[in-house]
């Protein structure tokens, strides 16, 4: 049976042998072909916009219309981050919607009832997040109950403590530091612009250190021998996210600047980045996800790692929750309905796998991107709400089939 | 041949069965007879086709896919499943038992075979009274509304039994069946098996456990790679003579060379015990005391179900059985190994027999699978070093023989023995003083067992202790110092390799309790 599997990768050797003129162009072929493969969710959130600035006369692109698709959807792409690391581990989360419910009500509390300085109601209210996070991955982690079950429990549980903190009323009336988190915009740092200069400032630094970045790691990669891609795809890939970045950015400077939930999300999209790629942690848990067994046989901590991961989510959540009420500048009763579902389409939109083992946070994230144009484009074109619940779960169908589908094909699990 | 017909003696013959696997003879020629109301025995080691036959004969593997003749109640059959071979009253029971442990003894019984009443819907009175009828045939006092869950083993193997005579069956086919019973449990199955052959119903049984051949089989056919060697009837059994039919291969040079250079004990393990981690009254390995020294490569020998598996499991970070207990020196100092990461931390290393299951993570790369249990060496404040891993996940590409164009190879779509390179790498690349590898050349060609040899014994030049468990004895032979046999749990023996032969090891391998 070696023999048989090993002889594909003989063939190819051999082949670059006798024809390396054919075989250096099949490569340079085969790294975009590849390339599109990995970044098909990409291409899918390319074709979304660019369907919905059609159909929507081009006010889809209007700067106004950019900087509320950030704000509007901040908080599931906050939720989808912990989401797609919790599916990545094998498990769900369905409480966060009501989490997100239950800690913008005692942030409205702290914050309004009693007072508290904004930012000790927010790291007061982010502390309970994670408390739930613990109360939750106790019983997913050390006593075994799936964690379906267990956020299916919190899914009620906090959205009845919910309304019993806002005591059938709501909370309103936030501090103005409080609800810049969802509405504040960083702009006219060096006075009043027609283009504000900060915004394109700051993206130009974004830009920069990208690039950096990007030819950093690819040196790495050579001087360890490892293959990279040919240097020509590499700079144009790079040149097209730059250009998207530049052009996102100059949208926002000639609107209010950059939202504070942007930048929010930025931070957190390096750091769960950097601990999903990089991290002992992240890899642990790639390891649970891909082979439970496996994992604890090799030492991994199985327990901690799932226990840590929903205290995680539970912190995101609450973060989620803050960033909602601020927008809103209320806690009420229905805060956070149905954010689990988006956030758990968001992760499988952007690739996550129902088994676990497989996603990313970028992967995550451009779901949740995708789900919010949709959202948004529809509703400029003013489809019911009806009508935008059934295309979103059509299209969170069709993603994850064509998915299997292109596993399938490639002869993957 | 037409002899036979107007003198049906044999309800069963299979002639000339020979069925390939790509790459593999599995069964070559293998011929049986099988008398009308007889219990026949088959015997041979671990691997040595007697389950592919009886696959065979059931319709798991379906006429076509073999080449010779199925005789049943004299006439050529060909199964295309096991629901044809159950309809001409052949019934399999598996080692591994097919209930439903959330349903009903009655309703298992009748699993597919519902006892229906008007409209198609069940009749759940007829249902419970003819199981009870079953029951009481096989001897099994219990409710049949009681659940397959709430009852032990013994008992679930009589519901199999139960179920197989509500199929009607004239020959019943019984594998490896008191495997997993207790003494008590074996002698009510046999005794039962006799009480069916009185009532005519034939029964091959598959097994190595010679007293209880003796006890039940009329004659005994044994099967050695994948040939019948020979049959015997009853009066001329014994156990010189089956342990010789079993082994007795020439052993080729399959084994690389191999001088030891053996100094202290590195490893001591005393009086180790541990329970089914279900069934925590059963004990599944019965102090154990074994040790290792530098250099030295330790064979644990022993029959399917001897509890090999679980020792080692039990003892690298408690990852089988209840209520284990025993102590482990390294070097004369007493270590603890009750997590994975303790015993990983304390130099023990283990490699599953299945390394699907508990292995690898077949959707991930080989350079993470390599590192996965010592990403503390590639680690610095908390995050890997991308480009020391790739380093390390090379070296061992080329050392350890991987045939991958690259390590971001999937380890899914590796061969079985370069999976295995990769589980080696991964535990060698931790640093460990004692390896035990469980079944290190599973289900690995020639030529990959052979580099798998050769890295075995390179670990032992190094001053590693290694232990080997494996059901091949050729391989034991082949490669080790000094063996252990292990027989229900408890160590029965220990050989050095100059008195090791598989005669005197398959004898210790069936030693059995006193009764």
């Amino acid at each position: 049976m070696s023999n048989l599997e090993t002889k594909p990768a003989d063939g190819v050797a051999a082949g670059s042998q006798v024809n390396p003129v054919e075989n250096r162009f099949t490569n340079k072929f085969a790294h975009i072909l590849s390339d599109l493969g990995k970044n098909g969710i990409f291409l899918a959130l390319i074709l979304v916009v660019v369907l919905f600035s059609v159909l929507t006369n081009g006010i889809l692109l209007r700067p106004q219309n950019i900087s509320n698709l950030i704000v509007q959807n901040g908080y599931i792409l906050v939720l989808a981050i912990g989401m797609v690391m919790v599916i990545i581990a094998g498990h769900i989360d369905l409480s966060v919607g009501s989490v997100a419910a239950f800690v913008g009500a005692v942030s409205g509390v702290f914050a309004v009832d009693w007072g508290l300085p904004w930012w000790l109601s927010i790291i007061l209210s982010l502390l309970v997040g994670a408390l739930v996070g613990v109360w939750q991955g106790f019983w997913i982690a050390f006593v075994g109950i799936p964690a379906f079950i267990v956020t299916l429990a919190g899914m009620l549980i906090f959205r009845g403590l919910a309304l019993v903190v806002l005591g059938s009323a709501s909370i309103g009336s936030f501090p103005g530091e409080y609800r810049a988190l969802g509405n504040g915009f960083l702009s006219n740092i060096f006075g009043e612009f027609e283009i504000d200069p900060f915004t394109l400032g700051v993206a130009a630094i974004a830009i920069l250190a990208l690039v950096v970045q990007q030819f950093r790691t690819r040196a790495g990669r050579s001087s360890y021998g490892q293959a990279v891609e040919p240097l020509a795809w590499f700079v144009a890939k790079l040149v097209l996210i730059a250009a998207a970045i530049g052009f996102f950015a100059y949208e926002l400077a000639s609107y209010k600047g950059i939202p504070a939930t942007l930048i929010v999300l930025a931070v957190l999209v390096l750091v769960y980045g950097i601990v999903m790629n990089r991290s002992v942690f992240g890899r642990h848990v790639y390891a649970i996800g891909g082979n439970l067994h496996a994992a604890e046989l090799s030492g991994i901590k199985t327990r901690n790692v799932t226990f840590w991961l929903f205290v995680n989510m539970g912190f995101l959540a609450a973060l989620a929750g803050l960033i909602f009420t601020a927008r809103l500048n209320l806690a009420g009763p229905k805060a956070g309905d149905g954010f689990e579902l988006e956030a758990i389409s968001a992760a499988f939109i952007g690739g996550a796998a129902v088994q676990g083992g497989v996603g990313t946070i970028g992967g995550a994230i451009i779901g949740g991107l995708i789900i919010g144009v949709l959202n948004n484009g529809m509703s400029i074109m003013g489809i019911g709400i009806e009508w935008q619940q059934a295309v979103k779960g059509l299209v969170l169908l069709f993603a994850v089939a064509f998915d299997v589908y292109n596993k399938r094909r490639s002869g993957g699990r | 041949m037409t002899d036979k017909v107007d003198a049906p003696l044999n309800i069963l013959e299979m002639r000339g069965i020979t069925k390939t696997f790509p790459g593999v003879k599995a069964l070559q020629d293998v011929t049986i007879e099988v008398g009308r109301g007889q219990v026949h025995a088959i015997c041979g080691e671990n691997g040595a086709g007697k389950s592919t036959l009886m696959k065979v004969l059931s319709g798991v593997y379906p006429f076509g896919t073999y080449e010779g003749d199925i005789v049943f109640e004299n006439k050529i059959v060909e199964f295309k499943d096991i629901r044809d071979s159950e309809a001409e009253g052949i019934v399999i029971i598996h080692q591994e038992l097919a209930l439903s442990p959330y349903l009903s003894i009655a309703e298992n019984i009748f699993l597919n075979n519902e006892q229906r009443g008007g409209l198609g819907l069940i009749d759940w009175n007829k249902t419970n009274a003819e199981a009870a009828k079953l029951l009481a045939r096989v001897g099994l006092r219990e409710n049949p509304t009681t659940k397959i869950m709430d009852i032990g083993v013994g008992k679930q193997q009589l519901v199999e039994i139960a179920k197989a005579l509500s199929k009607r069956v004239k020959l019943l086919i019984l594998d490896e069946p008191t495997a997993a019973l207790n003494d008590d449990d074996s002698d009510h199955l046999l005794n039962l098996i006799l009480h069916l052959k009185e009532q005519g119903i034939t029964a091959i049984i598959i097994s190595h456990k010679l007293n209880e051949i003796k006890k039940v089989a009329d004659s005994v056919t044994v099967i050695r790679d994948g040939k019948t060697i020979e049959t015997i009837s009853k009066s001329d059994v014994t156990e010189e003579r089956i342990i010789k039919d079993m082994v007795g291969r020439d052993l080729e040079n399959r084994y690389p060379d191999h001088t030891p250079h053996i100094g202290d004990e590195i490893l001591r393990v005393e009086d180790w015990t541990a329970h089914h981690p279900q069934d925590v009254n059963r004990v599944v390995v019965d102090n154990v005391n074994i040790n290792v020294r530098r250099g030295e490569i330790v064979g644990i020998a022993g029959l399917m179900g001897a509890g090999r598996t679980e020792f080692a499991m039990s003892l690298f970070g408690r990852s089988y059985g209840s209520k284990i207990s025993g102590r482990v020196f390294k070097n004369g100092v007493e270590i603890k190994t009750r997590t994975v990461s303790e015993a990983i931390a304390n130099g023990l290393a283990y490699a599953t027999e299945d390394r699907k299951t508990y292995g690898l993570n077949l959707i991930d790369d080989i350079k993470r699978n390599i590192s996965m249990a010592a990403l503390k060496k590639l680690e610095k404040l908390g995050l890997v070093n991308d480009g020391q891993e790739w380093t390390v996940a090379n070296e061992y590409r080329k050392s350890m023989n991987i045939k991958s164009p690259t390590v971001l190879a999937k380890t899914g779509k590796l061969s079985g023995g370069n999976q295995q390179k990769v589980v080696l790498s991964k535990w060698i690349y931790s640093d460990p003083d004692v390896l035990i590898l469980d079944e290190p050349t599973r289900g690995i060609d020639v030529g990959a067992k052979y580099e798998i040899y050769s890295i075995i014994n390179k670990l032992a030049a190094e001053g590693k202790g290694v232990i080997v468990i494996s059901s091949e004895l050729p391989e034991l032979l082949g490669i080790c110092d000094r063996i252990y046999a292990l027989s229900e749990g408890r160590i029965t023996g220990e050989l050095p390799i100059e008195e090791a032969s598989p005669e005197a090891l398959l004898k210790l391998m069936t030693m059995e309790k006193a009764r």
